[in-house]
């Protein structure tokens, strides 16, 4: 198989990720938030593939079966509050939930 | 098979940098789909080709086709106007230095002084059967977790998402009869 380094791997999943916190930090709109969120979620899990890669452990992939589950359950819960904060305020800017009522 | 990986690896970075830029939400969906498809074959190059599967049917296929359909719903011309008149240069500024200190802090730590460098990913590829046989062997009880995760998810969206009569709160229909 490929003999790509793991510290290779590893420094792409790192990058990914500072990108997915970059965008959640600087977008106010809920949708690209979500898909903020996405990008990190898929970076953890080319670190864990990448883990069991350099082991030839099955482990590896399980943890990323897991992290999609949970990236599906996450993104059905968060789609569900933007459709929701649409239809309040009308908008999906976060800034337009910065109140506690409603 | 090296040479793939750095390839789709660039073409991932390069697709995330544009997802993250875009103000038109359905550019930047297509720019993911694209970015998760690169990182797909990078799973086939690491010797996983049930989770490359699994990225391109799940991640590709049903995650973001559910972002594009609610993206339908909600009609969004009028955020991308709001979002281009203040998303600037100079708001990206503090939180790019920010997730470049990460970075640097977490690249550092990778290749300095933790025994990691030199050590090559060439073990022999994992396999669905192998996968599938410590998905419900071992980590049988994470499974059932994540499929009682996945019910709370599902009720929850469909709780969230149920129409409600703007006056009371209450789903259409129910309190009238």
């Amino acid at each position: 198989m490929s003999s790509v380094p793991l510290e290779h791997v590893l420094v792409l999943a790192a990058l990914l990720f500072a990108l997915g916190v970059v965008a959640l930090l600087v977008r106010r709109n809920a949708v690209f938030m979500l898909l903020a969120i996405e990008i990190m979620l898929n970076a953890a899990g080319l670190a864990f593939i990448a883990a069991g890669a350099r082991w030839g452990q099955p482990a590896g992939q399980v943890m990323f079966v897991f992290i999609l589950a949970m990236a599906a359950a996450e993104v059905a819960v968060g789609l569900a509050l933007v459709i929701r904060l649409r239809r309040l305020f009308g908008t999906v800017d976060t800034d337009a939930a910065g109140e506690m009522k409603g | 098979m090296t040479f793939a990986f750095y390839l789709a690896a660039a073409v991932a970075l390069v697709a995330t940098t544009l997802v993250i830029t875009r103000l038109n939400l359905i550019h930047a969906l297509l720019y993911l789909i694209v970015s998760q498809l690169a990182i797909a074959v990078a799973f086939l190059c690491l010797g996983a080709p049930f989770a490359a599967a699994l990225e391109v049917i799940l991640y590709a296929g049903a995650i973001l086709v559910l972002f594009v359909f609610v993206v339908m719903t909600l009609n969004l011309g009028s955020a991308v106007r709001e979002e281009s008149e203040w998303l600037t240069r100079q708001a990206w500024i503090g939180p790019a230095i920010l997730g470049l200190v990460l970075l640097g802090e977490v690249v550092w730590l990778l290749t300095a002084g933790t025994g990691l460098a030199g050590t090559s990913t060439a073990a022999e590829p994992v396999g669905p059967v192998a996968v599938g046989r410590a998905l419900f062997g071992e980590y049988v009880l994470a499974t059932e977790l994540a499929g009682m995760l996945l019910l709370a998810g599902l009720v929850g969206a469909f709780h969230l998402g149920r129409r409600t009569r703007p006056d009371t709160g209450e789903p259409p229909g129910e309190g009238s009869r």
